[in-house]
């Protein structure tokens, strides 16, 4: 191509190009019709009922009715000695027998369905002291909001799971002391997104005519506020809950879960680590059930995150 | 001042960093507080006598006051001096946990070290990839690679490769237990695997946050321009936005390093490889108090000092957070 010819197909090419990035820029504004909101992983974001999100609710339901069914599907007790240790694979035992002879295919389902409440449980506290006392850090005045954001800046200069494990040897281990520390700790990042939805809220005509008609701060918080910043909440909640589980499963792992005999899916990975040793592959498969939730989880809140503002909002990082 | 507003506000970051970690460290110290009962009776059992009770308290210096103690553990911890191990304790002491945790760091920290130094290229070259292809297939690949490693618990990583690597082909030992009189190449050999497993999350975490930063950086109006003055994609990227966003890229791998600090202590155990991690889940399991608020404390240094460190950077990285200081 002539050098002429080369310019000119370049002029012609990067008119195009700004195009682009016009359309880019534009898309990433709050003008854009949300359904067409690139996704922070660079795949594209899904409307409900799409082929992929149907496919990962349909894997997400089914994880979830055998971990709630788990008593009624299980061949064998929880706790019940069936045979000898880590006996092999067989049309009895599925997947073998784990080191004290126990069934590993129903002690997968018991463990799944405990891994899965403790998680639940542990989401649902932090979600109830997150969003009161961030709607109360945001609505209830300065010094409430200095004292609350310092207190839990402080306890964000920490990995959660380094103060976790300090609690754990503190308060010592067991479902209860699990469930108490994780969810206070994952208040944290729940406070932090609440106030800032709710700051925004807060400058907005409709609180200043609640306020002005003299509702009760109670009545502003939950009533006003809570309502308006419910749907970015909801997002953060399954991003919440995919944090909480793997925290919670590495502590299993770590010795540190629930009190034996009962089963949860990071013991049974401890429990049953010898077997790696011999080539066997069973102790995986609950590690790998473990990455699999917390991948449909959050490929789920990917398909379905359609407020781009929660992600401008929202910070990431070690420990969240 | 004669001083210059740089280094002036360099040094109001530090001393921020400082006190932070004095927070860190009274946290750490008075969640103890909070338990019920007695510490005391707690390490002697039920069975001990009053006076055994009594002497151990004299002894811990538990009858000064909460405050006392505190000021004395931090001046101690400043000075390498972390207070006696609750573990095989009697009336009379015990063995010093600095004695205990000083070894086992060292090896934690060049497990460390060596991760960082597989993610941390790793990262920034996987993560300028993607967003240099961004939406295309590479960047399609690797985002997607990252949702899954980012979702793999570290043992679930370690335990894949010690399979296959270590078990099935026979490529690698699979525990990472050193000694010292065996020669340094077996126990390199030894510190692959950890090493590997790791690097994975933290390289999935970097680069996700890169490959954000950088695309962002692509919107702004200087890099149009770049584009409009016909530069190729290749001389935009590392000659336009690349040193714009040093700063926060910086930001980026100091920050997510942190994840080394909660992945050591998980692949330490994977791997029966004796730092300080492990020491502080047998020390949860044991509830060896003062083991745990020592090693607590060195992973909170080590995490404040290296989201210190992306502060310096990030400043020394922009000029206009220099002239800014000045005011």
């Amino acid at each position: 191509m002539s050098a002429a010819g080369e310019r000119f197909a370049r002029i012609r090419r990067i008119p195009r190009k700004v195009r682009r990035w016009r359309h880019a820029f534009l898309l990433r504004t709050r003008f854009r019709p949300s359904y067409s909101a690139p996704a922070k992983h660079g795949l594209k974001a899904a409307k409900p009922g799409s082929l992929r999100v149907l496919v990962l609710e349909g894997l997400l339901g089914a994880i979830l009715i055998a971990g709630l069914f788990a008593p009624l599907l299980a061949p064998y007790g929880e706790a019940e000695i069936v045979g000898g240790p880590f006996e092999p694979w067989s049309a009895t035992h599925w997947l073998g027998t784990d080191q004290l002879g126990r069934d590993f295919f129903s002690r997968l389902l018991f463990g799944l369905r405990n891994s899965l409440g403790l998680a639940i449980a542990a989401t649902a506290l932090s979600f109830l002291i997150g969003v009161n006392l961030g709607l109360l850090a945001a609505s209830g005045g300065r010094l409430v909001d200095q004292v609350l954001s310092r207190l839990v800046d402080a306890l964000m200069a920490l990995p959660a799971l380094i103060f976790a494990l300090v609690m754990l040897a503190i308060v010592g281990t067991g479902s209860f002391q699990l469930v108490a520390i994780i969810g206070l700790l994952d208040s944290t990042r729940v406070f932090r997104l609440t106030r800032a939805l709710a700051l925004r809220e807060t400058a907005l005509d409709y609180v200043e005519a609640a306020r002005l008609r003299g509702e009760h701060l109670p009545w502003i918080m939950w009533r006003e506020i809570l309502p308006n910043i419910r749907i970015p909440l909801a997002a953060e909640a399954g991003m919440r809950f995919s944090f909480v589980f793997l925290t919670i499963a590495t502590l299993a792992f770590l010795g540190l879960g629930l009190q034996p005999p009962a089963a949860d899916l990071g013991s049974l990975v401890r429990e049953n680590a010898q077997l790696i040793t011999y080539g066997d592959i069973t102790p995986l498969i609950p590690a790998a059930l473990i990455a699999a939730i917390a991948l449909i989880v959050n490929l789920l809140i990917d398909a379905l995150e359609q407020d781009r503002d929660v992600l401008a909002l929202k910070e990431e990082g070690p420990g969240s | 001042m004669g001083m210059s507003p740089l280094v002036r506000m360099i040094i109001r970051r530090l001393l921020l960093g400082a006190m932070t970690l004095v927070v860190v460290s009274a946290i750490i110290f008075f969640s103890v507080e909070l338990l019920p009962g007695d510490f005391a009776r707690a390490i002697l059992g039920q069975n001990a006598t009053e006076e055994a009770v009594q002497a151990l308290r004299e002894a811990l210096g538990l009858n000064k006051s909460a405050v006392v103690r505190y000021f004395e553990w931090l001046t101690g911890a400043l000075q390498g001096d972390f207070g006696l191990s609750f573990s095989g304790r009697t009336a009379d002491g015990g063995r010093p946990v600095a004695a205990i945790l000083l070894p086992r760091l060292g090896n934690t920290f060049l497990l460390a070290l060596l991760a960082a130094l597989v993610a941390v290229p790793s990262a920034l070259a996987l993560g300028l990839l993607a967003a240099r292809y961004r939406g295309r297939w590479p960047d399609k690949i690797i985002t997607f690679m990252a949702l899954v490693f980012m979702a793999m618990p570290e043992f679930l990583i370690g335990y894949v490769l010690i399979t296959w690597l270590a078990v099935k082909w026979r490529l690698l030992p699979s525990l990472a237990t050193l000694d010292p009189a065996r020669p340094l190449l077996e126990q390199a050999e030894r510190l692959i695997l950890p090493t590997l497993t790791l690097s994975f999350v933290v390289t999935a975490h970097i680069l996700r946050m890169t490959r954000a930063s950088v695309v962002e950086t692509f919107g702004k109006p200087w890099m149009e321009m770049a584009v409009l003055k016909g530069l190729p994609p290749r001389y935009r990227l590392l000659h336009h936005a690349l040193p714009n966003t040093a700063g926060p890229l910086a930001n980026i791998v100091a920050f997510n390093l942190a994840w080394l600090i909660t992945g050591v202590v998980v692949t330490e155990t994977v791997f029966v490889y004796p730092g300080a991690g492990r020491l502080m889940v047998d020390a949860v399991a044991a509830r060896d108090i003062p083991v745990v608020q020592a090693c607590a404390l060195v992973f909170a240094s080590v995490y404040i000092g290296l989201n210190l460190l992306a502060d310096i950077v990030t400043i020394l990285a922009n000029p206009r957070l220099r002239t800014e200081a000045a005011t």
